[in-house]
């Protein structure tokens, strides 16, 4: 369980720096997965990797403060929705299950084109379930059990509330 | 027992080389693997989907269901992971306790 915050100005500097591009790079290899190798789950993790950083750098409450437990199931929920979503409006549309081609109309594109949109489509919501799964899981394994709201760094007021929750925080 | 056990271990094991003599070449173009399908993806994914990257037209149009049972899968480690290690059932505990 990971309780003692990094309260070093040289790793909190370098993370801040490093987080956008890192951010950045992830989006290009989710949008750029049609000319190059990559994808939704490789750049969903890259993803996850910049969360993980602000978790390890400045601790338990930024991060949820950016997305606490329940919205990371939300969102990972949201995600595969995506991608079963656009199967099923294919399927609605008259083709079979995931044939993009039926997008064509509703997207008022060509054939092709409606099946590389559809691609990149189905890439974004595996991208936001993978970013989103792997997120909640390392809160769940590294992050202290419950208090939700509260952030571990600042509020002094959490000193005794977790010294009581001792006991069944320990598993 | 020790003895007998290698020596089925090393009969199972000639057995599996054996087996891979009949295998076809690795890249072999006229094996049965490299027949079916994959002239159709490599001839027609460029012009069927507009994706230069056949590995994704693969991935996510051609083999699209099987993509997204490996999404399922992840969510489903992230759900299992969440109702094992939130602390749901010590929550109710304490409720009952106090």
């Amino acid at each position: 369980m990971l309780t003692r915050v990094y309260d070093n100005l040289i790793v909190q500097t370098v993370c801040r720096v490093m987080i956008p591009f890192i951010q950045i790079y992830a989006l290009y290899v989710i949008a750029h997965g049609h000319y190059s190798p990559g994808g939704g789950f490789q750049g969903g993790v890259i993803l996850t990797a910049a969360l993980a950083l602000i978790f390890l750098a400045y601790g338990q409450g930024p991060a949820i403060r950016r997305m606490n437990r329940i919205q990371a199931v939300i969102f990972c929920s949201i995600g595969v929705a995506i991608y079963v979503g656009i199967g099923l409006y294919c399927l609605l549309a008259g083709g079979n299950f995931l044939d993009y081609s039926q997008l064509a109309p509703l997207l008022h594109v060509s054939v092709p084109r409606a099946r590389s949109l559809g691609i990149l489509g189905v890439e974004i919501g595996v991208g936001l379930a993978v970013m989103t799964a792997m997120y909640s899981i390392i809160l769940d394994i590294a992050g202290q059990s419950g208090n939700e709201t509260q952030s571990t760094d600042t509020e002094p007021e959490t000193g005794p509330q977790t010294a009581n929750r001792k006991p069944d925080s320990s598993q | 027992m020790k003895t007998v056990i290698l020596i089925f271990v090393i009969l199972a094991g000639g057995l599996l080389l054996y087996g891979t003599m009949d295998m076809p070449a690795w890249g072999d173009p006229n094996s049965p693997a490299n027949t079916y399908v994959s002239p159709r993806y490599i001839e027609e994914a460029m012009e069927a989907t507009e994706t230069p990257n056949i590995v994704t037209a693969v991935l996510a149009d051609y083999r699209g269901y099987d993509t997204m049972g490996e999404t399922t899968v992840i969510f489903t480690a992230a759900i299992a992971c969440a109702l094992l290690l939130r602390g749901i059932g010590s929550a109710r505990k304490e409720e009952d306790e106090s």
